[in-house]
């Protein structure tokens, strides 16, 4: 088991100083992943004042960190491909302050890139793996049907009417978040209640506005000591906390469909910090479904089991509410390119410092940002500071 | 048996050639450990319920109960475009363990599927060598 003691005295050793998207997102033929990587890497580097030659650390998930280091031109010291779907980006903040802590590094740089929506050759995957020999067959492929299957069991457990309610509430206060994002892939759409209901249905109980977006995009993170962070452009944002794990690959084999591994991550890494759910002025939590966020609040213990449709009700979750929620727009409305977890990180460090502009939260001093992988499967969550 | 089968087939593994083989046979194994005796779907070289190495294998009776279940209309690999809407499941089975499947012979509409509904067997012999173990309505 984590030793909380240990982990407490690592709270606060390392901090975010750079982050960053590639130079564009949305539908992005004539960039490859790789370009998306490395466009990310260098605005972020950019962000911080740091330069490719600064970094001594590479993180990145979906490719290997060979290939991303070798089209950088970087030699990195220490190498971490950690990949256990779009938490891995979150759960690689707290590889990166542990590995800066121990001294294997001063400035590590986290990497994503994904043509989603436009790859010429996407990664397949292994056929004789579990996964696609006993679930592929029967067309349970890819995380929305997958989801749906989570998503009816948690409506029979709590009720349907309830959780569809949730699920409209979530998607709809996520669209009016992205309205104020000029990045956002729905900027200019706003959505309304009945516009949810009406929508078509991609995998029953499902409906298209459930699911997230499918785009291209990178995205980057810098993280070095907080000593060097006072000389970095920006000063840095604190990384106070910190979980991961999973237990399970396919959906099928979940222990309990209602409850992701998030419940061992958000209390580990908020008791880590030191801070309680109701400290926190802003929680990013990974929209690939809006049932994903309706259960990962549940899990993380912002409320109990099967409270979740209360907790989200009357746009408490919108901008102006009382409860701010993936102020970004979200995979759902602003973008998600596969393994979206890292952009939670890099809209909760723009929350910290200030800089999100006409959806800049009034007081914002400590945020969560929490990946969730695969099929409901990894999680990784961390609890980030102003200094 | 159609000409060209364009679904995802499974390519067994040492672990799993007998349970794709006894599917052919119209059988649904099951591995059982020995030590604790719990049943455990997917075949393994281990028990991860008590470490055990000694596994054996038994027929399920191939009956359970519905545990969630998906209506697909977007079809998520092309060799489903003429199968939807179809239903996705999850099937707790008798011996008390839970595996993937589909639900055949029943109209895909949530209102006529219900969690906890008993379901039973159905092979679908698909290739020469892959039958796949789906589930319909159990006769009453």
């Amino acid at each position: 088991m984590p030793n909380v003691q240990r982990l407490k005295n690592l709270s606060g050793s390392a901090s975010i100083v750079g982050v960053a998207e590639s130079d564009s997102l949305g539908k992005l033929p004539e960039k490859s992943p790789l370009a998306l990587h490395s466009e990310a890497a260098l605005n972020a580097l950019d962000d911080a004042g740091l330069q490719l030659s600064d970094v001594d650390a590479l993180f990145t998930a979906g490719w290997s960190t060979l290939d991303v280091a070798e089209y950088l031109g970087v030699q990195p010291r220490f190498t971490d491909g950690t990949s256990v779907g779009g938490s891995s980006f979150v759960i690689h903040v707290a590889h990166a302050m542990a590995a800066i802590a121990a001294g294997y590094c001063e400035v590590a740089l986290v990497t994503h890139g994904q043509s989603g929506r436009s790859d010429r050759a996407p990664i397949p995957r292994n056929p004789g793996a579990p996964m696609t020999q006993y679930e592929y067959p029967y067309g349970i492929i890819g995380p929305p049907v997958s989801y749906a299957l989570a998503c009816r069991r948690y409506m029979h457990e709590f009720g349907e009417e309830r959780a569809r309610q949730a699920m409209a509430e979530i998607a709809v206060s996520t669209r009016k978040w992205a309205n104020l994002n000029p990045k956002a892939y729905f900027h200019d759409r706003p959505m309304s209640f009945d516009e949810y209901h009406d929508s078509r249905w991609v995998a029953w109980p499902f409906h298209l506005v459930d699911c997230c977006l499918v785009t291209d995009a990178g995205a980057a993170i810098v993280v070095t000591t907080p000593e060097r962070a006072e000389d970095c452009r920006k000063g840095g944002v604190t990384v106070l906390g910190a979980g991961e794990g999973h237990d399970h690959s396919m959906i099928s084999q979940m222990p309990d469909l209602t409850s992701a591994f998030g419940r061992n991550t958000g209390p580990q890494a908020l008791e880590m910090a030191g801070v309680g759910h109701d400290d926190l002025d802003l929680a990013m939590i990974y929209d690939s479904f809006t049932y994903t966020v309706l259960v990962t609040l549940e899990n993380l213990g912002f409320c109990g089991p099967g409270e979740g449709p209360d907790f989200v009700a009357d746009q408490v979750t919108a901008p102006g509410g009382s409860f701010p929620l993936n102020t970004s727009g979200g995979g759902l409305s602003y973008t998600h390119p596969g393994m979206y977890g890292i952009f939670t990180v890099v809209e909760a460090v723009r929350q910290l410092r200030g800089e999100t502009g006409e959806r800049q939260l009034d007081k914002c001093d400590l945020a969560l940002a929490h990946g969730t992988g695969g099929l409901l499967s990894s999680t990784g969550t961390v609890v980030l500071g102003r200094p | 048996m159609p000409a060209e089968y364009s679904k995802p087939l499974p390519v067994p593994q040492p672990e799993s050639d007998h349970y794709w083989e006894q599917a052919t046979q119209g059988k649904l194994v099951l591995q059982r450990c020995k030590d604790c005796e719990s049943a455990r779907f997917y075949p393994r070289v281990l028990c991860v319920a008590c470490q055990g190495r000694d596994l054996e294998w038994m027929e399920s009776a191939g009956r359970g109960k519905l545990f969630t279940f998906s209506i697909v209309h977007q079809p998520p690999h092309p060799g489903f475009r003429e199968d939807v809407p179809y239903i996705a499941a999850i099937v707790e089975l008798d011996e008390g363990v839970r595996m993937p499947s589909q639900v055949i012979g029943i109209e895909p509409d949530p209102e006529q599927l219900h969690i906890g509904m008993p379901l039973e067997v159905a092979f679908e012999h698909v290739t020469d060598s892959i039958a796949l173990p789906k589930f319909r309505p159990a006769a009453q």
